[in-house]
């Protein structure tokens, strides 16, 4: 009998991506698994880690949720190098709620995530406007400068920061909803992005002219994946303020901003599986070189320049490209 | 605080010394990004590696400090020009990834000196001259005349080298149009490598003039980017009257804020300005944004 090699993904993807013809379990489980697999590991991983390691992966689903919200923003067209602003911004909502007003964390997280959400777009409202660099030249600043505003006006706990604030009830519980999170935004995000609305998002970052010429108002699509960003960057910061029951100024610090486009970057920008991968790499990979303590930062920046030199597409493209590219033997059709 | 005509007189005097250090800051960062469109976010950090460099020199190799000084600003120089032939060439065009490698490479210079263990006091530089004037009844440092003499001329320099040197003709020619440039035979990559290289020796020669005045902290690197990045797009980027104008009003804004409300506010102050001007005039106050606009 005389054989051939065959792409797998050939008999089952037909025509486009996303119109699939499926034949057998084996076709399924092809198509499935990379898929189902990171969802069993996100809802299994919390159980069989101990104590600590779990708590680097709640630092895990957090950075990965600002990533996600990070490339939100640059596949509409916006670069942020300010992550630390969503970030911080939830979690100074949320704090103050529930130090000055004694609201329970189960509201306080989602009020700070869309609060945290209208207050980071009005304040890039300004900016909005501009294009590329300088729209991320702004969002870098705006972080640091409000560290300098709760130093200086001693609002908020000033320099020492609100600690003492109430947790969730129980640690599963915490984990499961950052999960659950997580899972929710990473493949509703997804399908946002192929949506006819997502479609009118990436078109303002390949040409907004082209966009406006359609007589679509590119602004109000801005606004809107920007309040979409910042909110999911609040929540991320909301939870992380009640998990460590602390809020002051190191949340507009500079790791929030850099460390989500490190994930980005090593996983892949353009697809928010990436934003996840790299968050999954990057976060574990500096709990394990804590040790080597302000060389860390050095690592992020050395990473950056190599991925974005040296592999652009990031990690997950790459693995998607050659998973896509398994061969079989196939009998040659007589 | 009382408000008095000597206070008033001091303020100014210190506010156009601010004005004119934010000037340096600045310059560099906006030559760069005016010849070749390259923001280079890395600014601060070689500002800090010049710093740093100069006192080592000064102090572990023994160096006389102008021999010092003018090593260290080649050095600045060579990191800027290496930095372009090896990394951001290859991205060039790429905004996202200039920025994010430019960025990377700044991160991992400061970070590196952090991690190095140069924190505290004693990393400072020494005056040129230590003695101080009277400016009116002002009382002025020699230090702080000696930064705004060296920033005319240094502005001076700039304005007659790129108005009658073929090198200078070239950066203004490649900041206008690049492809006509092109056919004129001028190398873009060369040019870039150039203009990164000399927005870094700036960078250098501000660090060296600025310091001396307080010490030298990896932390300030983050505010020599952040001041340059202000100022840049208040005057609108690439923009080298911009550059002075924006840092006269960031500069005075700063100062009379420090004076008459409180030192913590200076910040803020610059926060405001930007968004304010971004709100008025998006593209800064000497912007324009159009591709035959000159740009230095």
């Amino acid at each position: 009998m005389e054989k051939r090699k065959e792409r797998i993904d050939r008999g089952i993807k037909v025509r486009s991506e996303d119109i699939f013809a499926l034949s057998s379990w084996r076709e399924i489980l092809y198509f499935a698994a990379p898929r189902v697999l990171p969802v069993a590991a996100f809802i299994i991983l919390p159980l069989v880690l101990g104590d600590y390691w779990q708590r680097v992966l709640l630092s895990v689903a957090v950075f990965a949720l600002l990533a996600i919200s990070w490339d939100i923003l640059a596949q509409s067209g916006m670069i942020s190098l300010g992550q630390a602003l969503f970030f911080g911004m939830g979690a100074y909502c949320s704090g103050t709620l529930n130090h000055y007003f004694g609201i329970s964390p189960f509201l306080t997280i989602p009020i700070a995530a869309v609060v945290g959400g209208v207050i980071c777009t009005l304040l890039l409202l300004p900016v909005l406007r501009l294009r590329g660099i300088y729209f991320s030249m702004v969002t870098l600043i705006i972080p640091l400068m409000l560290e300098r505003v709760i130093e200086a006006t001693k609002i908020f706990g000033g320099t020492e920061g609100i600690s003492g604030l109430s947790v969730l009830p129980s640690k599963w519980l915490e984990m499961y909803i950052l999960m659950a999170a997580l899972i929710a935004a990473l493949f509703g995000f997804r399908r946002m992005m192929t949506s006819d609305y997502g479609l009118v998002l990436t078109a303002i970052k390949d040409n907004d002219r082209s966009v406006m010429n359609a007589g679509i108002n590119i602004y109000w699509f801005k606004i809107q994946a920007l309040f979409i960003a910042s909110a999911v960057g609040a929540f991320a910061g909301a939870m992380m303020t009640h998990v460590y029951r602390f809020v002051g100024m190191p949340v507009f610090a500079l790791d929030y901003s850099i460390l989500p486009i490190a994930a980005v970057m090593v996983g892949g920008p353009g697809s928010f599986a990436g934003a996840v991968l790299g968050s999954f790499i990057l976060v574990p990979l500096s709990e394990a070189l804590r040790t080597l303590g302000g060389l860390r930062i050095v690592f992020y920046g050395v990473f950056l320049v190599i991925f974005v030199v040296g592999l652009p597409e990031g990690i997950f493209h790459f693995i998607a490209r050659k998973y896509s590219q398994f061969e079989r033997w196939a009998e040659v059709d007589k | 605080m009382e408000d008095t005509p000597e206070m008033l007189l001091g303020t100014i005097v210190y506010a156009v010394i601010n004005s004119v250090i934010l000037i340096m800051m600045s310059i560099g960062f906006n030559l760069t990004f005016g010849i070749s469109g390259i923001s280079n976010f890395a600014y601060g950090a070689l500002y800090i590696f010049a710093a740093f460099t100069t006192y080592m020199l000064l102090q572990m190799v023994g160096l006389p400090y102008p021999v010092a000084v003018l090593i260290s600003i080649v050095l600045t120089a060579a990191i800027g020009a290496l930095m372009y032939r090896f990394i951001l060439m290859r991205v060039r065009g790429q905004v996202l990834s200039e920025v994010i490698a430019t960025f990377g490479i700044g991160l991992a210079i400061l970070e590196f000196f952090r991690y190095l263990g140069f924190v505290g006091v004693e990393y400072a530089l020494p005056v040129f001259i230590d003695d101080s004037f009277m400016i009116g009844d002002v009382f002025v440092d020699a230090q702080r005349l000696i930064i705004v003499a060296a920033s005319i001329v240094i502005v001076g320099l700039l304005w007659l080298f790129v108005h009658f040197t073929s090198l200078g003709l070239a950066f203004r020619g490649i900041a206008q149009d690049e492809r006509t440039a092109l056919t004129f035979g001028m190398d873009s990559d060369w040019i870039a490598t150039m203009s990164v290289s000399l927005g870094a020796a700036l960078a250098a020669i501000a660090a060296t003039i600025i310091i001396p005045l307080g010490t030298i902290s990896v932390s300030q690197g983050y505010d020599v980017l952040i001041n340059a990045l202000a100022v840049s797009i208040i005057g609108g980027l690439g923009s080298t009257g911009g550059v002075i104008v924006a840092s006269l009003v960031v500069g005075f804004a700063q100062r009379f804020t420090d004076t008459y409300i409180g030192s913590h506010w200076t910040m803020i102050v610059s926060l405001a300005a930007i968004l304010i001007v971004l709100v008025i005039k998006p593209s800064g106050i000497y912007g324009k944004q159009k591709e035959l606009e000159e740009r230095i």
